[in-house]
């Protein structure tokens, strides 16, 4: 089957190129591709090289560490810099580069060249894509579908007598989760056990307080115990959506979760740290975007079947995860667009698009997960798919980082300096976005 | 007759400013080499200070560029001077520029003291004790954080090693009680050399008959320190105060890579939270009236202090 697959891709790429490329005798420019600084970046290099053969366009990439990459991305469109003519930017960048004018709308692009949304998973045309959400005005081509997920020790999981003491304690197997809640009680159970002679701790969680990375964890508590962006009907009411009695639980459980069962010093970890401490062996659960499953897989510690994957387990509200990945956009002070949407068109290729998968990166094609060998093509194959199929989004508002930056504070302020109640960080969170939405005139 | 040597020495002379640039006046020559300095002067201080303060009273924010920009008054003081948390981040750099300065002054004091002292081997005790000044900010974060890991750091294991607590029971940079002491101990591991270099310069500018003529009058060793070394040392030690004060007053780069503002909001100084409104959430408006309020505070405090420092000299 995997063979097949690979047959296919390699066949499909090649009579895509001649097909795509075939007419093309543009003038050759030199493209800049701006993203963050992770491992699917690297994959993407090496597919680029497909693109530089049969377009005779030179491609260069500009990575930036992912604390930093807001930061010096959003200040590079801000002053309409042309360092970037390719930008892979983060899905809540979306509202404001669409109504700052820093990306160039795709809707005429996409229709001459037939390209589709339908063609693409639901969620990332509307998490990436779309602005204003719900609406069919796109702003970027989905290129990395990615959402929080959890990574485990299958290997300390099926040890027997771990299983046993387990079932002893808890009633039931030692297996993946169904709810947080049975989360938490796996983490507990793992949390300053000694294995192979070594201090383990339960799960390595976000927490980190600059960029957005406590915000990325703690939603996926708070989606499932009943937390809502607002009222369904009127967006931006927030009171009773935002501190419901059920948001309130479950940030509760996540400073719960923080105080028994991550190692010590995890106070401000994001995707490395949760990696390291994974791969390392100090941890039972992490958890990360699913882009770090291709690299944990090939781990000579955690990999090679040592691993396993499920997605955020359901609470008593939902089951939902938090949306990562980004759509690719053209910079609109970019002087060489007519390449920069050469690269787009050949990356939507529905063969190009297998190749990525295939080199690491998690395509948002609808035709590349539906694929009957898509989800046996690797381990974390299906869990990716169950993801996917459960995910929300971050506002996505052209303020959204004055609203990020407020539930970074408020949230850290409780779960990890353990300031006030929960309770009183939700409020004060309501209070901070409303604000924040009285200065944009939209309450 | 005319002495030759008047001669010589009028051939030598420069001849008037007049004679080389002709139908140019002196004044003239004088702001032509001023001129581009006061232009850039104007150009990077001046304009960007009287930018700041009009941005201060609006709304304006620098990545909505399609957006109005409404002129809203005194609105932007009145929320920074209102808001409980900017009053938080006060405080917290209050502790951090307090306790930063005491200890830079008293052990850097202290080890100019020693240095000064004539023993063999000195000059590389000196050497050594200015080393982790020469040391870029963010590389000295970064190998602390290392330090003080709970479970690795080096920190830990030394305070463990003597008080015999467990090394993982405590997270200097993820607690809120010893986060603010954190970057007080590496800000003074960091900077105490140079509080040390201005001090040992100020011990070395007495000169020796002052204290032999303390001698004669067989003052005690501890009379000569506090009749003779400290007031000769204290307009350095003030130069030294100012100096740390205003740079720990924008603090920014060492506590970003130590602690990020964290845990919560613990320790975020005015210098981050700033940071934070102006090139995160973009308020720039707001932002403006908040680095107007700083630089006033930092302005009026620093020249109290100076008038301070003038009365000490004169004395």
């Amino acid at each position: 089957m995997k063979s097949k697959f690979l047959n296919s891709v390699a066949t499909a790429g090649l009579v895509s190129g001649v097909a795509v490329f075939g007419s093309t005798s543009a003038q050759a420019e030199d493209l800049t591709l701006c993203w963050a600084a992770w491992d699917p970046a690297n994959a993407l290099v090496e597919l680029s090289k497909d693109f530089e053969e049969q377009s005779g366009h030179n491609m260069s990439f500009e990575f930036v560490p992912w604390p930093n990459f807001a930061d010096r991305m959003l200040n590079e469109l801000n002053s309409g810099g042309k360092l970037c003519d390719l930008m892979i930017g983060d899905s809540q960048w979306i509202g404001g580069s669409a109504e700052s004018g820093h990306y160039i709308k795709l809707n005429d692009f996409f229709e001459k060249e037939g390209i589709t949304m339908d063609d693409f998973i639901p969620a990332t045309v509307t998490g990436y894509s779309e602005w204003p959400k719900g609406s069919p005005n796109y702003w970027a081509l989905p290129a990395f579908g990615d959402v929080v997920g959890w990574t485990y020790r299958k290997d300390w999981f099926e040890r027997p007598e771990l299983m046993a003491e387990f079932k002893e304690k808890y009633g039931r197997d030692l297996a993946v989760p169904n709810t947080l809640e049975e989360l938490k009680d796996i983490a507990e159970f793992f949390q300053d056990r000694e294995i192979d002679g070594k201090k383990v701790y339960g799960a390595s969680i976000y927490t980190e307080r600059g960029s957005e990375g406590i915000t990325m964890g703690v939603t996926n508590a708070l989606y499932n115990y009943g937390f809502q962006y607002g009222d369904p009907d009127s967006p931006y009411d927030l009171e009773g959506f935002v501190n419901s009695e059920g948001a309130i639980k479950g940030l509760e459980f996540y400073k719960e979760l923080y105080d028994c069962c991550t190692p010590p010093g995890s106070s401000d970890w994001y995707m490395s740290e949760n990696i390291d401490a994974y791969k390392s062996g100090q941890v039972a659960m992490q958890m990360n975007f699913a882009f770090i499953w291709p690299g944990v897989e090939v781990d000579p510690n955690v990999g090679g079947g040592k691993s396993g994957y499920f997605p955020n387990p359901a609470g008593p509200g939902g089951h939902f995860a938090q949306l990562g990945g980004q759509g690719i956009s053209v910079v609109a002070y970019s002087d060489k667009q007519d390449a920069a949407l050469e690269y787009i068109k050949w990356f939507a290729q529905p063969e190009v698009q297998q190749k990525w998968w295939k080199a690491g990166g998690y395509s948002a094609l609808s035709a590349v997960v539906e694929d009957p060998g898509f989800a046996s093509s690797q381990p974390y194959a299906q869990t990716f798919l169950d993801s996917m199929a459960i995910v929300k989004d971050f506002w996505a508002e052209p303020a959204y980082a004055s609203l990020l930056l407020a539930m970074q504070s408020r949230v850290h302020n409780y779960v990890v300096a353990g300031q006030g109640t929960a309770k009183e960080a939700l409020d004060g969170l309501v209070e901070d976005w409303n604000e924040v939405f009285e200065d944009e005139g939209k309450k | 007759m005319s002495d030759p040597s008047e001669n010589r020495a009028g051939a030598i002379s420069p001849k008037p400013s007049t004679s080389r640039f002709r139908g140019i006046s002196d004044r003239a020559l004088a702001w032509t080499f001023v001129a581009p300095t006061i232009v850039i002067l104007l150009a990077i201080n001046i304009f960007p200070l009287i930018w700041t303060i009009y941005l201060s009273f609006t709304n304006y924010r620098v990545n909505r560029p399609n957006r109005d920009v409404d002129f809203i008054g005194l609105r932007n003081y009145e929320r920074i001077l209102s808001d409980s948390d900017i009053w938080i981040t006060m405080q917290a750099t209050a502790h951090f520029l307090i306790w930063t300065i005491v200890l830079q002054v008293l052990i850097g004091f202290t080890l100019a003291y020693l240095i000064n002292k004539k023993f063999k081997g000195n000059d590389l005790w000196t050497t050594i004790i200015v080393l982790p000044m020469m040391l870029s900010p963010a590389v000295v974060g970064n190998f602390w954080t290392f330090l003080y890991q709970p479970q690795i750091g080096l920190f830990n294991y030394v305070v463990g090693f003597l008080t015999g607590a467990d090394p993982s029971s405590f997270s200097m940079i993820g607690e809120v009680a010893l986060a603010p002491w954190a970057i007080v101990i590496v800000d003074t591991w960091m900077w105490t050399p140079f509080v040390m270099l201005i001090c040992l310069a100020g011990l070395r500018s007495i000169p020796d008959s002052i204290y032999e003529a303390a001698e004669c009058d067989r003052a005690s060793k501890w009379r000569q320190f506090w009749t003779i070394t400290i007031p000769m040392v204290l307009p350095f030690l003030m130069l030294a105060v100012l100096f740390r004060g205003i740079e720990n007053f924008k603090m920014f780069d060492l506590v970003v890579q130590l602690t990020g503002g964290g845990p919560g909001s613990t320790t975020e100084l005015t210098s981050i939270n700033l940071k934070r409104e102006a090139f995160e959430k973009w308020r720039t408006g707001y932002a403006s009236a908040y680095a107007i309020i700083l630089f006033v505070t930092v302005f009026g405090l620093a020249s109290i202090y100076v008038k301070a420092l003038n009365k000490v000299k004169e004395r």
